[in-house]
């Protein structure tokens, strides 16, 4: 007990730093931004996992122990109570006054007889296992257990236990995650080639990707515009999708669907999950020749409740220099006091595209993977907003503006939305809650029943009853005075000897 | 859920009714520790008019719960939902728990004296609730709009409300066994010693903090796995490592010592009240720093 007990609070204590410090796990974003922000630290922290608690080797090792005393503890205890199962219970001690509860009530021969010979039958109905004894001198008396279910509940739970470790490991090596980004109209088929990122477990193989496809028809938000406290706050996510899934007939069977944030779609062998939305403003972009340089919808990224969001265009192949775009969409434009434009809606009902210009290298060439919502400025030349002398591009949409420098021209064709969606596998899981539900079960048998032993003798011309816990029992003094109550009242009726019973009780609780 | 009609007029008056509830918190928390000071009072004047300031203190009690109830249910048809999806909410429907489950608790066994504990911390959870963590009536954010938010949080608040009545027994129980009181010398000592004096034997106060612990720690397991439940709908996992699933999975572990130690040669006694304090500084600091400074995907607070 005392090993179990030292590794769970050691347990309890080594969770901490994982709660403090960014996890890759949780927050991949959180650790690369600790990493830009302190790089020395960063560096020891990493050296000793402290961004990977959780899988971290001093963590493994803490639980590892944990489970090894729990099976070094448990298999005792299992055959034990296995063959205590089997055995009558334990002959009646030979001084019962000893014991924690105890009663003696003094009653005539007849008495004693009749209560010795109700006291199995009411044992037995109390749900007690119950042995008969003679004592040494001859006289006869009952010892009785109950509450076996106390350690079978115990062991049941310390089993289902072990039983949420091996389906955590096992389900997480045959689990997958991926995230696939969807504008509306736009389909995601699920190969690896379709998401934008993807974690495997350990035993995961491609060809568990069951092949079937999911377009975005349309994505819908709702926001609150009646409740004057609550103005802005989402009430509604959905996305409408078309899945398509084919049989093993080869036939293409399509469905209509709609994920919500606590509804994900289920499709054989994965869930799909919203996780996110967005606007993506539709944008094209001609040369100084008037030929499309790019076009397209493009993902912003929100940066606060009412959805001013922040996207980057990379234009590298017009017909004049490289240049890029650091834009901004308000769906519903305002002006703050220090004259920078923010957001005060998150519904597109007076929308403003802002966009500030740079020319130079945008370094796509070096072959390292660059992040699409970032711009490396550091290389670039500002031509338009901030302190380059032109002003920020504005466009409404709809609206064509020229862009300087002779650039060419900028079109905001229109706004569409986007859904992040999680493509989530975990065979596990199932089996994780059956462990959980059932140590649950046992945690409680073990924690609410309670196991005493109770012993009904007749010595020294008196009834005796006595009681012993095992545990906390708060019943036991209650049991004793009832079983006693019981046995004499029965002489009652037949009038022997009830006026002159008298009771000694004593209670060492 | 579209269009959840909030009502602010009717929040406002729940608000009106929780200070009222506050008020009448006070004047029950006072009543009660009066009649502790009397009853540990030298005088015998004194002590004889104690179980009439117990009497009013109870009658206080009770009207203030059920004003706080009021204030509840208000909250909860203002917003058209369960009143507990944000901090300020899950504050007062919390303490409104405690103090029901204790006033249930008088009906099984006398646990009376610890009702100024109850009331203070009543007073200082409400308090807190409505200076600092107020906030206005909103809608839910499509994350909670779940079933299992009625499950999972109402467990939570159920096992939070055993917990800290399984506090308050191990604080006495600490108290009347500490050697350092025993020994300290001055007036106040004194008075504390006699009012400690007051409980019941170190034997029963253990077993009662025990009681309620074995309750809590159940139904904190229970709302661990309806946590992981709803995670798996709502974040695509059941368990991610966020900050509150930490935290949760923490307390769990210390409990689970606790519980252990309870039955572990050496640590039974102060050591595990010790234990258990631990585990219910955790949930305080659950509910309040991490709710309040950590990241992770449990912002309900509803602050910025």
């Amino acid at each position: 007990m005392r090993t179990a007990l030292v590794l769970l609070l050691m347990l309890a204590a080594a969770a901490v730093p994982g709660s403090i410090y960014p996890q890759r796990s949780a927050d991949p974003n959180g650790v690369s931004k600790f990493f830009d922000d302190n790089p020395d630290l960063a560096k020891i922290l990493d050296g000793i996992q402290l961004f990977d608690v959780y899988t971290s080797a001093w963590f493994s090792a803490i639980y590892i122990l944990l489970f090894i005393s729990l099976i070094g503890c448990v298999l005792p205890r299992t055959i034990a109570h296995a063959k205590n199962l089997f055995e009558a219970p334990v002959a009646t001690p030979s001084n019962l006054r000893r014991m924690p509860a105890f009663l003696a009530t003094k009653l005539g021969k007849a008495a004693q007889r009749e209560a010795i010979e109700r006291a199995e039958s009411l044992l037995r109905k109390q749900r007690y296992r119950v042995a008969r004894q003679v004592d040494a001198d001859g006289g006869v008396s009952f010892s009785a257990e109950r509450g076996y279910a106390r350690e079978t509940g115990n062991l049941v739970f310390h089993v289902a236990l072990i039983g949420v470790l091996f389906a955590v490991g096992l389900g997480g090596g045959f689990s997958y995650s991926g995230q696939r980004v969807l504008v509306e109209g736009e389909t995601f088929v699920n190969n690896l080639a379709g998401y934008d990122s993807f974690s495997p477990g350990a035993f995961f193989k491609p060809e568990m990707l069951t092949p079937f496809s999911v377009t975005l028809d349309k994505f819908k938000a709702t926001f609150d515009l009646q409740n004057e406290t609550n103005i802005g706050t989402p009430l509604d996510f959905r996305a409408d999708v078309t899945s398509r899934l084919v049989g093993v007939d080869g036939k293409t069977t399509e469905s209509h669907s709609v994920i919500r944030v606590n509804e994900p779609l289920e499709m054989p062998g994965s869930k799909l999950y919203l996780t996110g939305n967005g606007y993506a403003p539709v944008i094209t972009i001609r040369d100084k020749n008037g030929d499309v340089a790019f076009s397209g919808p493009t993902e912003f990224l929100p940066q606060d409740r009412n959805y001013t969001s922040l996207g980057v265009i990379k234009v590298p192949d017009g017909a004049g220099p490289q240049f890029g775009i650091l834009a901004f969409f308000y769906p519903t434009q305002d002006k703050l006091n220090t004259g920078a434009k923010t957001s005060i809606y998150p519904d597109p009902i007076d929308p403003l595209l802002t966009m500030n210009v740079y020319v130079g290298d945008l370094g796509l060439d070096s072959g390292q993977p660059k992040n699409v919502f970032q711009l490396d400025i550091k290389s670039m030349k500002q031509v338009a907003g901030g302190k380059s002398g032109v002003k920020g591009l504005e466009l409404v949409p709809g609206q064509t503006v020229k862009l300087p420098k002779n650039l060419g021209t900028v079109t905001f064709d229109g706004i569409k939305r986007y859904a992040s969606l999680d493509v989530s596998y975990n065979p596990g899981g199932l089996w994780v809650l059956i462990f959980a539900l059932l140590a649950l079960a046992g945690v409680t048998l073990s924690l609410t029943i309670p196991r005493r032993r109770v012993w009904v003798a007749v010595r020294d011309g008196e009834l005796q009853v006595a009681a012993l816990a095992r545990g906390d029992d708060p019943a036991l003094e209650r049991v004793v005075a009832e079983i006693t109550a019981e046995l004499t009242m029965a002489e009652a009726p037949s009038g022997t000897a009830a006026g002159g019973s008298s009771t000694e009780g004593k209670t060492n609780d | 859920m579209t269009s959840a009609l909030l009502n602010e007029n009717l929040s406002q008056i729940s608000l009106l009714f929780i200070y009222g509830a506050m008020a009448l918190y006070t004047f029950s928390f006072l009543a009660f520790a009066t009649h502790l000071s009397r009853l540990a009072s030298t005088k015998e004047a004194s002590r004889k008019t104690a179980s009439g300031v117990e009497k009013f203190a109870m009658v206080m009690l009770i009207l203030s719960a059920i004003v706080h109830a009021i204030g509840v249910v208000l909250r909860g048809i203002a917003a058209n939902r369960v009143p507990w999806a944000n901090m300020y909410e899950f504050s007062i429907t919390g303490s409104l728990i405690v103090v029901v489950i204790f006033l249930f608790s008088l009906l099984i066994r006398d646990v009376r004296l610890i009702a100024t504990f109850i009331s203070g911390i009543t007073l200082l959870v409400l308090g807190l609730a409505t200076s600092v963590w107020y906030i206005k009536v909103k809608t839910l954010m499509p994350a909670l709009q779940s079933y299992w938010l009625v499950i999972h949080v109402l467990v939570a608040v159920l096992a939070t409300a055993f917990f800290s009545i399984a506090t308050a027994f191990a604080v006495v129980y600490l108290l009347r066994d500490a050697a350092w009181l025993a020994k300290a010398k001055g007036k106040l000592f004194g008075f504390v010693r006699r009012v400690i004096e007051l409980f019941p034997s170190s034997d029963k106060l253990e077993k009662s903090a025990y009681r309620f612990n074995i309750i809590g720690f159940i139904l904190w397991s229970f709302t661990l796995i309806a946590g992981a439940i709803w995670a798996e709908r709502a974040w695509h996992r059941y368990w991610g490592w966020d900050t509150k699933e930490v935290w949760t999975f923490i307390i769990w572990t210390i409990y689970a010592g606790y519980l252990h130690a309870n039955a572990t040669r050496g640590w039974t006694g102060k050591r595990s009240a010790w234990l258990a304090l631990v585990g219910f500084a955790a949930i305080i600091f659950n509910f309040t720093i991490v709710n309040l400074f950590f990241k992770g995907l449990h912002v309900y607070s509803g602050l910025k």
